[in-house]
Order: structure tokens, then sequence, then C-alpha cells
């Protein structure tokens, strides 16, 4: 009787649903058959998607674009596989499944004095989803991306098969997993190292920059700060392009009195005439003037340096029901610095409604064959998906190329097969890793098959 | 605290929702389920986020003969502690599937009802003894009136209801509290591929609730509370209105 039991709930037919997903951005709408496992057991069944359809991981569906849908196929929703399954407070070393978040690990770990070495700019990124992204924070400079940190991890592969991966056992797979957007299998668990740090709380310094120049040359004075990060009001141009306010972040060696985050939500769909030149315009004034002229130091609580947007629980609907696109990309000092001024400048000449743009200096290249991070200055700002956009986003994709630069693909929704061969010189490694391990492609996204992967 | 809570069924969504809740209170857990593998995990995660002690146990509903022994084991493992019971196992096959196969139907009534009867039985001299405690069951809004849809799980989820009831009056005296929860539709595995239910509670914030009703005492609740008013209605529609929805 026992074994008939287990035979049966084996084989219990995961369960698929008619669904459809979006990325953050909210600018298409993909339809797909979507599994949620809860244990690792339903992982290894979703494998088996249904009518040999291909599949793609799902974590916290904060890739903005396309890179976690997959039009017509199968999805694997990774979010209730959630379990911390070892700590060690000597070394700091993490084991988790792939479905825990950047705000799990704050709950769990920072009252016991560790973060996460590298933090994207929300907490409700998944784990797998920053190891398939190799994301990284405002300390790209000193501590690179979130590959970097990672010792191992258990990777289901298309046949089936289990197999724990590290730098020492399986360099090329290892390297191709890390930022490899999910082509290369189904992330089961993965260990990486917490970072130790005195309290709760960072010291923040704010001074408001006046224009690029400005910008450049304060973060090479503040080259030496563990966090930095740079807000541009990307609707100014001429003498006042670039401005904004630069922040800059050390650990703080006593805390503050931590109080319970409540998220507020934004409520509807944005009208699409809110988000216009004169409200952007007028928002970005007030986010420059909030910071006195002489400057400004305050103690914050991490999450509330590390992921200030989450403070609006659904900001992305600010944007209305058509959405936006994020542009991220970077390029390499010298003629990025160029570069980043057309980019400015073509934004800000569109007029386009575009908050708060971020600026920040990258480090180290990454080890994975499609990282992003590379030394160099990376942009990020929002576009409202309108008519035009996409022209708009053709010209910012030709000055990054030109200049050397690359767009991450965690933000891209619209990068060319020609333009992604061009920045990602490592694509034909990651092809041939894919052969090995996925010789029938059976996992894909629709990123996958728009860039040519 | 120096409790401990059984969760039976620990691998579903709800129970892995509640043993959170528990841990977070500072219980120590017994997770008893067939998913070794996955009571592993849980009991890892357990640990590392609220530093209590948890462990895995094999647990078989529909094998009665075994749930003796591993009532005495709990008994032992929860040591000198309070033993409380949150008893989640439980299969919803597709009626129409279970309406084509007798097998499917028995399997169903045997672990829903059958499997819970027993192991509750058994455990009812080890709460009596320990003179308090605390039994969570969870029932089903759809044991309130047999649907269409629902009707053979919605059978055993009454049966239990009603068995419940005796075995709180049974335990009433050495003060044990027995709690049924009328669940609503959650959002879990069970329902995932389901067509959208209306009230869907997330297994965290059912958890919450169920935590803090059963602190409130023992009897019967609707969770979500929203339940209460839309039960109310359904188990008042006449007859033949009743039977022509297609609910």
């Amino acid at each position: 009787m026992p074994d008939t039991l287990a035979a049966q709930a084996a084989t219990r037919p995961t369960a698929w649903k008619q669904t459809a997903l979006q990325g953050w951005g909210r600018s298409s709408l993909s339809p797909c058959l979507a599994a949620r496992p809860e244990r690792l057991r339903e992982l290894r069944a979703a494998l088996d998607a249904p009518e040999g359809r291909t599949l793609i991981a799902h974590g916290g569906g904060r890739s903005y674009g396309d890179a976690a849908l997959n039009t017509d196929g199968a999805v694997v929703v990774t979010g209730r596989l959630d379990r911390i399954l070892g700590f060690d407070p000597a070394t700091g070393e993490l084991v988790a499944e792939p479905g825990v978040t950047f705000a799990d690990l704050l709950d769990v770990f920072l009252p016991r004095g560790f973060v996460a070495p590298v933090s994207p700019g929300t907490a409700h990124v998944t784990l797998g989803g920053a190891l398939a992204n190799d994301v990284h924070g405002k300390n790209h400079h000193h501590a690179g991306s979130f590959g970097e940190h990672v010792l191992w991890f258990d990777l289901l592969l298309a046949d089936g098969r289990m197999q724990r991966v590290s730098p020492e056992s399986d360099p090329a797979l290892f390297q191709a997993t890390i930022g490899g957007i999910g082509l290369t299998g189904l992330v089961a668990a993965l260990c990486f190292r917490l970072m130790r740090v005195p309290s709760n709380a960072l010291a923040v310094r704010r001074r408001r920059v006046r224009n690029l120049d400005d910008f450049l040359a304060g973060f090479a004075a503040a080259g030496g700060a563990t966090w930095s990060v740079g807000w541009i009001d990307a609707l100014a141009g001429g003498a006042s392009l670039g401005r904004g306010v630069l922040e800059t972040a050390e650990p703080a060696e006593s805390g503050i009195e931590a109080r319970p985050a409540k998220a507020r939500r934004f409520p509807i769909d944005a009208p699409g005439w809110l988000l216009n030149g004169a409200s952007v315009r007028a928002f970005n004034e007030f986010y420059w003037r909030r910071v006195p002229a002489s400057g400004q130091q305050v103690t914050v609580p991490y999450r509330q340096f590390l992921y200030p947007l989450d403070a609006i629980e659904g900001w992305n609907r600010m944007y209305g029901k058509q959405g936006f696109r994020q542009f991220q990309c970077v390029v390499p000092p010298g003629p990025g610095e160029a570069a980043l001024r057309q980019l400015l400048e073509t934004v800000a000449a569109g007029g386009n409604a575009s908050f708060l743009a971020v600026l920040k200096v990258m480090g180290p290249q990454g080890q994975g064959m499609l990282s992003f991070g590379m030394p160099g200055y990376s942009l990020a700002l929002d576009i409202p998906a309108r008519p035009g956009s996409e022209a708009i986003f053709a010209r910012l994709e030709r000055i990054t190329r030109d200049a050397g630069g690359r767009i991450y693909l965690a933000k891209d929704s619209l990068l060319s097969a020609e333009s992604f061969a061009a920045m990602y010189p490592r694509a034909d490694e990651f092809r041939a890793v894919r052969q090995r391990v996925d010789p029938h492609r059976r996992l894909s996204s629709d990123m996958a098959r728009r860039i040519g992967l | 605290m120096n409790e401990t809570w059984l969760i039976l069924g620990a691998s579903s969504a709800v129970a892995r929702a509640f043993a959170r809740e528990a841990a977070a209170h500072g219980a120590a857990l017994l997770l008893a389920g067939r998913d070794m593998e996955d009571l592993e995990h849980q009991a890892a995660d357990l640990a590392i986020r609220h530093g209590v002690s948890a462990l895995p146990m094999r647990f078989e509903a529909r094998e009665l003969a075994s749930h003796a022994g591993f009532v005495a084991e709990c008994r032992q493992r929860a040591g000198s502690g309070l033993l409380n019971v949150f008893l989640a196992f439980g299969v919803m096959p597709d009626q129409a599937e279970a309406d084509a196969d007798p097998a499917v139907a028995a399997g169903m009534v045997e672990a829903n009802f059958t499997g819970a009867a027993s192991v509750l039985g058994v455990l009812g001299p080890v709460l009596e003894a320990q003179q308090g405690g605390t039994v969570v069951a969870l029932g089903s809004v759809a044991g309130d009136r047999g649907r269409k849809r629902n009707f053979l799980y919605g059978a055993t989820k009454a049966a239990l209801l009603v068995y419940l009831q005796g075995y709180a009056a049974r335990l009433s005296g050495a003060g044990v509290r027995v709690l049924c929860i009328k669940a609503g539709p959650v959002d879990t595995g069970m329902t995932w591929a389901l067509p959208r239910l209306p009230f869907m509670a997330s297994p965290r914030e059912f958890a919450a609730a169920a935590w803090r009703r059963a602190g409130r005492g023992g009897g019967s609740a609707y969770l979500p509370v929203i339940w209460w008013p839309v039960m109310t209605i359904i188990r008042l529609l006449p007859t033949p209105i009743f039977n022509r929805l297609n609910i």
C-alpha cells in the first residue's frame, strides 16, 4: 500500500495553468502555461512541460522586459521555493532555495549583523533571479556583481539531472549560468557568502550635483565610498545636463531603531496623461531641491538606502496601462563620458517623461559569459511605452554600442540580435555550453529568441 | 515558550505558513508528512529563520496501524512541553475523476476523514493527559453545503467537522481547545490550476489569521472571515434555487 501511495504522489501531474505574465515594465502581455512548484519534487516534475513546450524560470517578476517570459511556452514560477537551507555565522555562508528574496535576507540576517554582499535596487528580487541576471548594486565598484560571491549552485538540467556546479567542478557551466538568464537549467539551490555589518543602518551623505562633469568628478572623489549612486534629472538639459544628487554611504557604527517596514501600495493604473513633461519635471525639481545646497548627512536603515522604490508597492503602475521600458547601459570610461552626454541629450531632447535616472560607477567585468558589469559608468532610465519610444531606444542602443558599451539584459525589452552580438563578446562560448547541457533547447525565453541565443 | 506544534501534512503550503507562524512565536515544530526531502528543507528553514527546534517525521495518514507508534514518538519528542496539533493534510481530486473511479473517491475519504479521525483518536488520550493544548484542523467551506462541483471533498470535510465537534466536547474537561477552521480557497498548489476563485487568501495571511484565531479558543471559524456571510447566504438558499446554480 505505501508503495502505491508513493507512486501516486510521484506521478501526480504537475499543475499547469494557462495565464499571462508581464515583465516589471508591463509593456507587453505574454500568454503561457505556468506551474508554481512548492517543493523540489514538483520542480523536477515541472521540467516535463506539456506538449513539448520550452521552459523558463520566473522568480520575483522584476526583470523589466522579457528575460523571464516565454510566450506560448511554459514558465516555472519559483517564488514558493523559499526555504533557507543552511547558514554558518562563522563564515557567513548561506544556502538557500531560489525563491528566497533579498527582503527575506534583510528580515532574517540584518538583526544578526549580516547583509547580502551585493543587492539590486529592489528587495523583491529572488536569489535565483539574482544569479541568472548576475545583478549588481550600488557597491559594484568594490564588490562586483552577485556572481562574484556565489560558491556553488545546484542546477537542474534539461535532461533531469541535478548537478552541483562550482568554479572547480565545471567552470564553463558556472560561468554560463551566472548571468545566463535562466537558459542553462533551473536553479534548485545556491550558496553564497553574506557580508558582516556593524549595525542595521548606513551613514548616507547626499549632495547636489550641477551637471554631468560635476557628477563624474564627484564619483572620482568618492571612489573610496562603500556605496555610491547618482540620481539624475533626465529632463534637465543645456548647462544643467546631468544635474542631480550624489549619494554615498558607509556602514554606520551604531544602529537606529528599526520600524517595521510598511509599504504603501500604488492603488491604480495611473491615467496616461498623468506622467507628462511638466509633472515629471516638477517631481525631479523637488527631488533635487530636497537636498540642501550645503549637502546633507543622515543615518538611514539599509532598506531605505538600498531599496527606495520598495516603499511604494506596485510603483510600476504609475506609468499606466501601457507600461514603460527601462534602458540601462554601461559604457567604458573615456569614450563613455561623451556617450553619457549623448544619451542624456537624446532623452532630454525627446522630452520623454523619465523619472530620476540612475548613474553609477561600475567596477570589474563579471565572470559570467553574459555578465553585464564592466568598468565604466552605468546609466538607467525609465521611458513610458508610447508611440515613438522604440525609436528613442534604437538611438540609445546605437550610442551605447558605438561607445563600446552594453545594455543590461535584466532591464531590456528591445535590444537587437545584432547589437547583442556586438556587446556580448562571449556569446559564442555561452552557446557552446548551452549546446552541451541543453542540445534540444528545452529552456528558452522570449529574450533568448529575440537576441538570437 | 515550552510548546511544540505537531504539523500533520507539513508539506502543504498552508501548513508551511502555519509552521513559520508558530516558529516565529517561539514554538518547537514536529513536521509530519511523506516527502522527507521537503521536510528536511523546511526544518532547516525554520531553525535558521527562528532559532527553534524543528524535526521532520514520517507520517502516512492512510496507514492507520502506524498511528499509535507515530503519536508515541511525537509525545516523546515534545519532551515535557505542551503538545499542540495542526492538522492540514487532505487531498482534493477533481469531482469528475472521483465519480469515475471509486478508488479515487475511497482514497480521498480515507485520507481526509478516516486518517484524520484515526490520528486524532490516538492523540486524544495524550492531550487529555497533558491537561491542555490546542488542536487546529483544516476544514473547508466546501463542507457547509454539498455543491455540484465539489461535494465528495465537501462531504469529507463535513464529516471532519462533526468529528471535531464531538472531539472538542470530549476533551473540553481536560482544558484542550479544538478549533475547526472552515477554510476558503487559499493560493496554494491545490488551487493554482483552478479557475480564478473569489476571496483568495495568501498562505501567509491565512496562517497569521489562523494563529490569532487559535489563540482565542476553540469552536469553528471561517477564514478568511468574509466566508462567514457568503456561506450563510449559500446555506440559506432554497434548494430549488441552489440546485440550479452552477457553483
